[in-house]
């Protein structure tokens, strides 16, 4: 799995070999900076995948505390930021399971519908606002990152998984414990839904 | 055969409605459809401007969703000193 492309390498390639070795002699310093280099990227996705600041946080020190035990098998195959990566992944999505099973909003309502013909049921226009311009306003972002708070959890994790945290397939489906073909559906479901959110709000912004 | 697979074989028959396009629009952004399927995909699109429209929005959707949830590669999060603190502890 590579790490998203937001995430640079907190230590250069060069010289992982002797930060590994540093952490492996239980060097203090080197166990320091494994967390305050490597941390604040590793919030970052606790909190993308969990909405709560407090999840995100207890996912985090699990995520170290899986970590620090995984250290002495951890070959140096993967990037240090790539295998921390992989940890902080999987301990957000225990929690997401650990949470008492709340049932989910269905997505159907934010599907497209098609006639009996099979044309689409609505005529589909264009968003007016520039792409680039939408991309660079502070309250667009707010504004999708609300849209996709309100996609049912099954579905918002698979989009963040694979459109945000760039998780390919099968590694998604390995997590997730479902089929290749089952992420595919959600993930395709999910973004149908964030594009029907997106407009909605588009059109009563407008309005 | 259940109704996605039904849809997709209707592509082969070259029976292309907007149903069939936007249930297979994901495999038409992977790749994932062989090259007749894509023509008729390709095909459709050259005359409806509503599926065209949605494909937009579509590929807008998803960028905008990486742009809001992504985080700036110049402003990587710090960690607050306590929690800093609260995971170095749990190793002892």
């Amino acid at each position: 799995m590579k790490p998203p492309a937001y995430a640079r390498p907190a230590v250069p390639p060069d010289d992982e070999g002797a930060f590994l070795a540093a952490l492996r002699a239980g060097e203090e310093r080197a166990y320091e900076r494994l967390v305050v280099d490597y941390g604040g990227r590793m919030l970052a996705v606790a909190r993308r995948i969990l909405r709560s600041e407090d999840d995100a946080r207890d996912a985090l020190q699990e995520a170290y505390l899986l970590a620090f035990r995984a250290l002495p098998r951890f070959e140096g195959h993967a990037r240090i930021s790539t295998w921390l990566h992989r940890i902080v992944v999987n301990a957000a999505l225990m929690k997401i399971r650990g949470r008492k099973a709340r049932p989910e909003e269905p997505i159907e309502p934010l599907l497209p519908t098609f006639l009996d013909d099979g044309h689409s049921a609505v005529c589909y226009s264009d968003w007016d606002v520039p792409a680039d311009e939408m991309l660079e306003r502070a309250e667009t972002r707010a504004m999708v990152r609300a849209a996709i708070d309100e996609l049912p959890e099954s579905y918002r994790t698979v989009l963040v998984l694979r459109d945000i945290e760039e998780l390919d397939t099968a590694e998604a489906a390995e997590l997730l414990g479902v089929t290749a073909n089952a992420v595919k559906i959600r993930l395709h479901r999910a973004r149908q839904a964030l594009r029907e959110l997106i407009d909605r709000r588009l059109k009563a912004s407008s309005a | 055969m259940n109704v996605v697979d039904t849809i997709r074989s209707r592509l082969d028959e070259g029976d292309v409605t907007c149903e069939a396009l936007i249930t297979c629009l994901f495999e038409y952004l992977s790749s994932e459809l062989t090259p007749e399927r894509e023509r008729a995909i390709e095909e459709h699109l050259a005359e409806c401007p509503s599926c065209v429209a949605y494909l937009k929005s579509y590929k807008r959707a998803m960028a905008l969703g990486r742009a809001a949830l992504g985080e700036p590669a110049e402003r990587p999060a710090e960690l607050a000193p306590e929690l800093v603190r609260a995971i170095l502890e749990s190793r002892r």
